[in-house]
């Protein structure tokens, strides 16, 4: 293909990311003057709706790795591709039944409310804040760096005047609109995604007589019917069923997706919303099938790899096959506002550990007045906004999908195992609490460290002391082991006598 | 559930029943699937009809299927669930 005009400045592109920016601030504008307690910075006031919060909770997690990655790798690849939209999608169930429903009646804030219900704040704080940030570290540097390079290829800037201006709208919604601003972006942004991509599926399927077989099959005849089989992705058994824990697991581990529930009313409004959720994040990655498979016949594999290697660009050169200039602009804003809305969440629920789980609980020992409450929230905001920025500007250059998976599997090991053992099962202490969170997170970081991809591909040595790119396998077990074993070597009477006042919370809500 | 007595450890025993269930049924559905791109390239290569793979039906069939499990918990939550909920807590 000759002649994409992506990578210059596109007037389209500017013009509707202009109009999102305007209509978030907005938004932010109008929230500030709403937030004015720690309930309505941390959690609007508890007043969003199951719709609202399904939309909201598919913006969080539909980031632009999602948009951009998979349908790259799907129009590079072929069916390996679609193995990640599916791994995305599955641990929404995980989030439903075990999840949802006791993050919403146990906590206020953060997942470490669940897990400090019972047991004793200040070690379990500690340790969740450790796990959380992490999480939130990870998370936002794949998110600033695919946010550099994108903007970067859409738009033409340079990388590290692309980070900045990430990192300082994000901050604009974060600090004045709190998480009332950060879910209505996030619902604006679900819904233009949602709809873009909707769109671009569309005028795909309308040249293959709305048929996708016929895409498919035309997809087989020009690259090989090699295309619709599993290729070189999977093959080791034992690295896929790593990275497909750490996918399953892990979204039920994610600070910035569990702080969502705590922005419904009641655990009914929760439960609904992750239907709602998982209806539009199934629908988008069915799309990606559609995306991915157009880019390739449209527009065509050495076309999308001369842009980028990594065929992240792939959906952006297809809106402009199929639309026009004027629509790979608008799928271009879309898939800025995508960046933006992800890591205004994530900073939230980083500031969130910080503030909320350190300083008011473990600081100041849970007495800090709202002003005091709001101040440091909003002061660990500016230290999140600041640090992504630089993280971002750092870690320049390194693989956007892999980064995401580490997070998801440093969530998978630190998080959902100490949440799920401190709600279900009673034998558990504070020091399991505390060492099954530890363990979790330092044995995720330490076999990331020690996997191939730090050590031979970055480091450049001959060899990897642990021969898998994904360390769930091994963290997520050995949590959840570390966790019962302690708490069963030293059993916690205290504990053990709160947790039927614990379970008729649970299920009853709170009195 | 009609015939036994609602009481909070019942409830608290038949939704972590059911949750399990579910759960265990949605990793079996997904690593089964893992499981076959790992081992049986060929078989998931295989046409059924011109474009369609049998890998990318299952593929579409694991994402039906996580939709087909959360609406069988959602209905089983919004009925039985709710309501045993709500008639323990009038008991208050």
């Amino acid at each position: 293909m000759t002649g994409t005009v992506l990578g210059t400045p596109n007037p389209v592109a500017i013009a509707f990311f202009f109009a999102f920016i305007s209509l978030t601030l907005g938004i932010t504008f109008w929230a500030a003057r709403r937030t004015r307690t720690a309930e309505h910075f941390y959690a609007a006031g508890r007043s969003v709706t199951g719709l609202q919060n399904g939309l909201a909770l598919a913006g969080d997690y539909m980031s632009a790795a999602s948009f951009l990655g998979i349908a790259g790798l799907v129009s590079t690849s072929g069916f390996d591709g679609l193995i990640y939209s599916i791994g995305f999608l599955v641990g929404w169930p995980i989030v439903m039944f075990l999840i949802a429903e006791p993050l919403r009646n146990l906590g206020k804030y953060t997942f470490a409310d669940v897990v400090a219900y019972r047991l004793a704040g200040t070690p379990v704080r500690m340790a969740a804040a450790l796990g959380t940030l992490a999480v939130v570290a990870f998370y936002l540097i794949a998110q600033m760096v695919g946010a550099g390079n994108l903007v970067r290829l859409l738009f033409g800037l340079r990388y590290e005047t692309a980070v900045s201006i990430v990192g300082v709208v994000m901050l604009a919604y974060v600090l004045f609109g709190g998480m009332i601003a950060t879910t209505w972006v996030q619902i604006v942004k679900a819904v233009l995604l949602l709809g873009g991509a909707s769109l671009l599926s569309l005028l795909v399927l309308l040249r293959f007589q709305l048929n996708p077989l016929a895409l498919f099959d035309a997809a087989a005849t020009r690259y090989g019917p090699q295309v619709l089989a599993p290729g070189q992705l999977v093959s080791k058994p034992l690295d896929a069923i790593s990275l497909g824990l750490a996918l399953m697991l892990g979204t039920a581990g994610l600070p910035h997706i569990l702080m969502r529930f705590y922005t419904v009313p009641d655990a009914r409004t929760a439960r609904i919303s992750v239907s709602y959720a998982t209806g539009f994040i199934g629908f988008f990655y069915l799309l990606t099938f559609v995306l991915g498979f157009g880019a390739m016949v449209l527009v065509g594999r050495e076309a999308i790899q001369a842009v980028d290697k990594g065929g992240n660009m792939a959906a952006p050169l297809l809106a402009e096959v199929v639309g026009g200039t004027g629509f790979l602009g608008f799928i271009s804003a879309v898939a800025f506002a995508t960046i933006l809305a992800v890591v205004a969440g994530l900073t939230l629920s980083g500031a969130a550990a910080l503030s909320h789980d350190l300083w008011v609980n473990v600081v100041r020992h849970g007495h800090a007045d709202e002003r005091e409450q709001l101040r440091v929230a909003r002061a660990a905001t500016i230290v999140l906004g600041l640090l992504s920025i630089a993280l971002g500007i750092a870690f320049k250059g390194q693989n956007v999908a892999y980064m995401v998976g580490l997070a998801f599997a440093i969530a998978a090991s630190a998080n959902f195992p100490a949440l799920l053992l401190s709600a279900f099962w009673r034998p558990f202490t504070t020091r399991g609490a505390q060492a099954s969170m530890l363990v979790g997170t330092l044995s995720a970081l330490i076999l990331i460290y020690m996997s191939p991809t730090i050590q031979v591909q970055i480091l450049g040595n001959a060899k990897a002391l642990f021969p898998l790119a994904n360390p769930g396998i091994v963290s997520i077990p050995l949590a959840f082991l570390v966790g019962v074993a302690v708490s069963l070597a030293a059993p916690e009477s205290r504990a053990d006598e709160a947790f039927p006042a614990l379970q008729r919370r649970l299920h009853l809500g709170a009195e | 559930m009609i015939h036994k007595p609602e009481t909070l450890a019942g409830l608290a025993a038949a939704q972590w029943r059911l949750a399990l269930r579910l759960t265990v049924a949605m990793m079996a559905v997904y690593f089964g699937f893992i499981l076959l791109v790992a081992y049986d390239k060929p078989l998931l290569g295989r046409l059924l009809l011109p474009g369609l793979s049998l890998g990318t039906l299952l593929g579409a069939l694991v994402i039906a299927s996580a939709w087909v499990l959360i609406l069988v918990y959602v209905r089983w939550a919004n009925t039985r669930y709710d309501a045993t909920v709500a008639s323990l807590r009038a008991r208050q």
